[in-house]
């Protein structure tokens, strides 16, 4: 069983105004050293069998990604699922 | 022979029923489409109504792209099928790469639903031919994601070849590239609007009566049109 994660982001010339209201949200936390935000969507695919790199690039291509404004970056990894960053168990 | 003009519903949908009521007071016979049959029921054109088809999951219009019945639309309009997408309609049409550019998140990120004035520029198309050139228009507009953005070449290219249908006048809404509300292919059948010439086609229920023009020009091009 293949783990595949695919990693979507705006093109660096489209405008990300969610990122923006982030960026601009930080001073109500004290951080004032932040230039930008850039929001991003990943996605976590599981094959029943080996990951066709040609197929998840075509996936990525097709569905996951608008190549009119984003970028994608394809990743194959082993590890199980991640467990949530602050989970005590 | 009344033209029979398509509307499809997709799941979430919203604008379907307007959109056929539009063809219907124009003078045309509006024949329902199922996103799931790719099956056009031998229609004359195709309208892609508004809405959140799919939840807008993943993108808008990004899973709509896939359904059976797109297969048979997109395959039509490279054939000269004439197609409208508004709004929702747009953003399938630019997944499916019938039109150029994509549409995101409004530049102020807030909903944007008011009557909206635009200007026609191409009046040549067969949405659109029932307009004078740069006659300005009065229709609503509802979404959220409705910002028209594409690299700086295909901007000039459209602008230079006449393909911007129409921009926004007195303020843009959402941030749109050049103002853009909506444009058109190569070949004019296919005209992406992002505002909702449907809901204006009566006194009773719209800002005015300016919508009807997109409906009676697709009845007045199939006339024309050989058989």
């Amino acid at each position: 069983m293949a783990r595949v994660v695919v990693d979507v982001m705006l093109k660096p010339e489209i405008l990300d105004p969610q990122g923006q209201a982030v960026a601009n949200a930080l001073p109500r936390l004290g951080i004032s050293d932040v230039s930008s935000v850039r929001i991003g969507r990943r996605i976590e695919i599981e094959f029943t069998g080996a990951a066709d790199p040609e197929r998840v690039r075509e996936i990525a291509d097709k569905l996951l990604a608008n190549p009119v404004i984003e970028d994608f970056v394809i990743q194959e990894v082993d590890e199980p699922a991640a467990v949530p960053a602050g989970d005590p168990s | 022979m009344t033209a029979r003009v398509g509307v499809v519903t997709f799941p979430g949908s919203l604008d379907d029923g307007d959109a056929a009521r539009a063809v219907r007071v124009a003078g045309g016979e509006a024949v329902r489409l199922w996103h799931g049959d790719a099956d056009l029921h031998g229609v004359d054109a195709v309208v892609l109504p508004g809405g959140f088809s799919y939840g807008d999951y993943l993108r808008t219009g990004a899973i709509a792209r896939f359904a059976p019945v797109m297969e048979s639309i997109i395959d039509g309009a490279r054939g000269g099928l004439p197609v409208l997408g508004i709004c929702n309609g747009f953003q399938i049409l630019c997944e499916a790469h019938l039109l150029p550019g994509a549409l995101t998140r409004n530049s102020h990120l807030h909903f944007r639903n008011r009557d909206q004035w635009l200007r026609v520029h191409a009046a040549s198309t067969a949405w659109t031919n029932s307009f004078e050139a740069d006659q300005e228009i009065l229709v609503p507009l509802k979404s959220g994601e409705g910002r028209y953005v594409a690299d700086a070449a295909t901007l000039d290219e459209l602008a230079a070849t006449g393909r911007i249908v129409a921009t926004y006048l007195r303020g843009n809404p959402n941030g749109s590239e050049r103002d853009i509300a909506g444009v058109t292919n190569e070949a004019g059948n296919v005209v992406g609007l992002m505002p909702h010439p449907e809901h204006a086609i009566e006194a009773l229920t719209g800002p005015s009566l300016d919508g009807l023009g997109f409906f009676t020009s697709i009845l007045k091009h199939l006339a024309g049109a050989p058989a």
